[in-house]
């Protein structure tokens, strides 16, 4: 047990106890290879069960709007519950976010910050070893993971070569806003961040649409990307909105593609890059071709990143007389 | 919606574009009303959907189009400070600058999707702006990609 997982446990314990909290999220154990399971503590004894490493994936800000949406036969006496979270930078930012689309008060809210050196990204580490299965992971000194297939073999590799994408290029790794901070800051990487949407931009258009349509026809349409993500808090979405009925029941490529550029696009200006929807997607698809290039036309063309203030308006909340028209189709 | 695409032209080999037009009830909608009251002629590509303002207008209408077999899209609004609701056209704005560049990274074609200001008083430029989007949807041709296609049950 690290000294950050320690000092967590005894903080959760500390706020349960004097009553800042009435709930803690955060992350404890998972039956699998390099996952951990989102973990709300309700009591002190099941603070012990907390974890921090780099298997928490889970954008742990998903479950706010949920927790503070007033139940339909709530009396006057229904009040938000005080919450707890454990928010590393990408988390925070979601926070943000959520709180400037009124989907969580943020005087109930107790967010205890912590540095993120980035998280595994469990299908680039499933790939290293198949075509066996993954049987187990293991932290070693130095930051190195020891992979262990279901055949027997190891493979010894740095956390570096298996941390997510967004993780490598992250701004953001510390909390950008907490009311306590655990262990100590992780400086920031200074990686050119949208190195991999502008090499996708330059191939030619039909080998985008090939690669494209190839990546979505593997989805099975499970919604998992939808359930791991913060910013997905509409209690009804369209993609099973039957009046009108956007995406038809089959798995006709185009159904699949027009639910993920519908999805891509209701991440604009939203999307912190946490790579929790990656991290969710049972079939390995790459979500995040086109959420960041929606991040990227956002912060070229309207400025600002996602989820830093709580001040600034959301992208397409606002427009200026300014507005770039060179999309703009002339007589 | 449909499920099915139904006939298409290019299967008999006389194809011409169907281009979908959104066009808002105040400006644009009066525009290509002018344009008729004025006898101007333009393509008869169009399919005209009049919405309340281009505000309204979910970009995902765009694909959704594009799924159920239009060749091209032109969505059009206000010129931006002459909105009827103040500010619908320049959200709007925002967002089909997004929508087109997204739909171009992915490998549909830029000039399926069109978008233009014409105000109520411009029937000619509303024609002018026809024939633009119908000889740049015409020049590349019958859409596929973004297609809808169900195999017929044996």
């Amino acid at each position: 047990m690290s000294e950050v997982e320690d000092r967590l446990r005894q903080r959760v314990t500390e706020l349960l106890d004097d009553g800042t909290v009435d709930l803690f999220i955060g992350y404890a154990e998972a039956d699998a290879p390099l996952k951990t399971a989102v973990h709300v503590v309700r009591s002190t004894t099941d603070a012990d069960a907390l974890v921090w490493d780099a298997r928490c994936a889970a954008n742990l800000a998903a479950l706010l709007p949920d927790l503070f949406r007033r139940p339909e036969n709530a009396g006057n006496e229904w009040a938000p519950p005080r919450v707890g979270i454990l928010a590393k930078g990408c988390v925070s930012r979601s926070i943000v976010g959520l709180i400037k689309a009124h989907q969580i008060p943020r005087d109930a809210l107790h967010v205890v910050g912590v540095g993120c050196r980035g998280v595994v990204d469990r299908h680039h580490a499933a790939r290293l070893v198949a075509p066996a299965q993954l049987a187990e992971a293991e932290f070693l000194e130095g930051d190195r993971l020891r992979l262990r297939a279901t055949d027997g073999t190891e493979r010894d590799v740095d956390l570096a070569d298996v941390l997510l994408e967004g993780c490598l290029v992250c701004r953001h790794p510390n909390a950008v806003l907490s009311d306590e901070s655990i262990g100590d800051p992780v400086p920031t990487s200074d990686r050119p961040r949208f190195a991999d949407v502008e090499s996708f931009a330059e191939r030619p258009i039909d080998e985008r649409w090939a690669a494209f349509r190839e990546e979505v026809s593997r989805c099975i349409r499970c919604y998992a990307c939808r359930e791991a993500c913060p910013n997905c808090y509409c209690t009804e979405c369209f993609a099973e909105e039957t009046a009108p009925r956007w995406i038809g029941v089959t798995t006709e490529p185009s159904d699949l593609m027009l639910f993920h550029l519908g999805r891509a696009f209701h991440q604009a200006g939203r999307c912190v890059d946490c790579g929790a929807c990656v991290s969710a997607c049972p079939q390995g698809i790459d979500l995040r071709l086109l959420t960041r290039k929606v991040n990227r036309d956002v912060e070229a063309l309207f400025g600002g990143e996602v989820g830093v203030s709580l001040d600034r308006p959301e992208p397409l909340q606002q427009f200026e007389m300014t507005d770039d028209e060179g999309f703009l189709t002339e007589p | 919606m449909t499920e099915t695409t139904g006939h298409r032209d290019d299967e008999r080999g006389d194809w011409e574009p169907r281009i979908a037009a959104f066009l808002c009830n105040w400006c644009s909608y009066a525009g290509a009303d002018l344009a008729g009251v004025s006898r101007i002629q333009y393509p008869p590509n169009v399919r005209v959907i009049r919405v309340p303002c281009s505000g309204r207008i979910n970009p995902l209408f765009i694909v959704k189009a594009l799924q159920s077999g239009m060749d091209g899209v032109l969505v059009s609004g206000c010129h931006p400070g002459d909105c009827h609701y103040i500010s619908g056209n320049l959200y709007a704005r925002r967002k089909f600058a997004l929508m087109k560049s997204l739909l171009e990274y992915v490998g549909i074609e830029p000039d399926r999707v069109h978008f233009s200001w014409v105000s109520a008083a411009e029937g000619v430029r509303f024609a002018e702006l026809l024939h633009t989007v119908v000889e740049a949807v015409r020049e590349i041709g019958p859409a596929t990609k973004m297609v809808k296609r169900i195999e017929a049950v044996p």
